[in-house]
């Protein structure tokens, strides 16, 4: 038997090898997941409206110098209605402020839901026609952002936040940021 | 002409003229700003529905977006300039034409490395066939005999 016929067997066990790497990949993997660039980056400037209140607005120069987490949600996105649990139950032990970014929604939705749900947010800012959302870089709500003392993005979440996210992900980021001087 | 006929007519040259009025209306300056738009937001992915270019795409986002990269067409910033916006927010995932950089050697370069290995792999066989080839037709007389034997 010579190397030349054996060709053929070991093209077809690469080929095998790799078919068998891109199903284990994808089913690791959330292929629509994009990795955002502004991890390490200075999150992005913004001064939003209060939510409920026409006249103040918050930003992020009422945040500088502390940690936060920033969580865009809508009253429309089902994948937040799923994930709303999770932030009443765990929202305020986590240690740092909870923004909720209300994007894209109507006031009166917006003031229901949070009525039904609960509000988990320690302030809810409105981005009514999305554009702070764009300068985040948000595809999709909801989306999380935890971003340090500094203004830098340290973490993000696409989708909603789960119990496993939260144990493995959230809460070692935030230990993180705590450890810091 | 009939009215039928009138009607079928008027409604078939509507549908033709249907892809020149992108999804949502916008006041272009002229119709070379247009083709611009037009052909700025084909290279762009958008990010919802990711099979999607930003020009065909129906999503929200999509259109929030092509008003953003309309807005700085009026600004007068250039394509470039409005890629790279992008991309600082959606990273190069936006772009359907990605930037040639160490991450994406193996994209731009993976298929002609390919193409090489099939050529030297063809070239290969066929030097191999070309020197085999004499043996075998001395064999083929024997061949045939054994095959009727």
């Amino acid at each position: 038997m010579t190397f030349s016929r054996l060709l053929p067997l070991i093209g077809l066990i690469a080929l095998v090898a790799l078919f068998a790497f891109g199903i284990r990949w994808n089913m690791n993997h959330d292929q629509r997941e994009v990795l955002s660039p502004l991890i390490g980056k200075p999150a992005p400037e913004f001064s939003l409206p209060v939510f409920g209140e026409t006249s103040r607005n918050y930003g992020t120069a009422d945040l500088r110098g502390k940690p936060y987490l920033i969580n865009v949600f809508a009253s429309w996105c089902i994948a937040c209605r799923e994930e709303h649990p999770l932030l009443m139950a765990e929202g305020a032990r986590l240690g740092v402020p909870l923004v909720g970014l209300n994007y894209k929604d109507e006031p009166t939705d917006a003031k229901r839901w949070l009525a039904q749900f609960g509000n988990p947010y320690d302030t809810v800012i409105v981005d009514y026609d999305g554009r702070a959302a764009i300068d985040f870089g948000v595809y999709g709500a909801p989306e999380t952002f935890l971003v340090d003392a500094a203004g830098i993005i340290r973490y993000k979440r696409i989708g909603p936040t789960t119990p496993d996210s939260l144990r493995d992900e959230l809460l070692p980021a935030i230990a993180a940021l705590k450890a810091l001087p | 002409m009939t009215l039928l006929s009138r009607v079928v007519l008027a409604t078939m040259l509507a549908m033709i003229m249907l892809p020149a009025f992108a999804v949502d209306p916008l006041p272009f300056k002229d119709h070379a700003e247009e083709l611009r738009f037009q052909e700025l937001t084909r290279e762009l992915r958008c990010l919802v529905c990711q099979n999607e270019n930003l020009a065909d795409s129906h999503a929200p986002l999509a259109k929030d977006l092509r008003l953003q990269v309309f807005e700085q067409m009026q600004a007068g910033k250039s394509d470039a300039q409005i890629k790279e916006w992008l991309t600082d927010r959606y990273s190069d995932f936006v772009l359907y034409d990605p930037p040639l950089r160490g991450g994406t050697m193996l994209l731009w370069f993976g298929p002609f490395v390919l193409l090489l290995i099939g050529a030297i792999v063809v070239a290969m066989i066929v030097r191999r066939r070309s020197r085999g080839l004499p043996r075998i037709a001395e064999s083929t007389q024997s061949m045939r005999d054994e095959d009727w034997a």
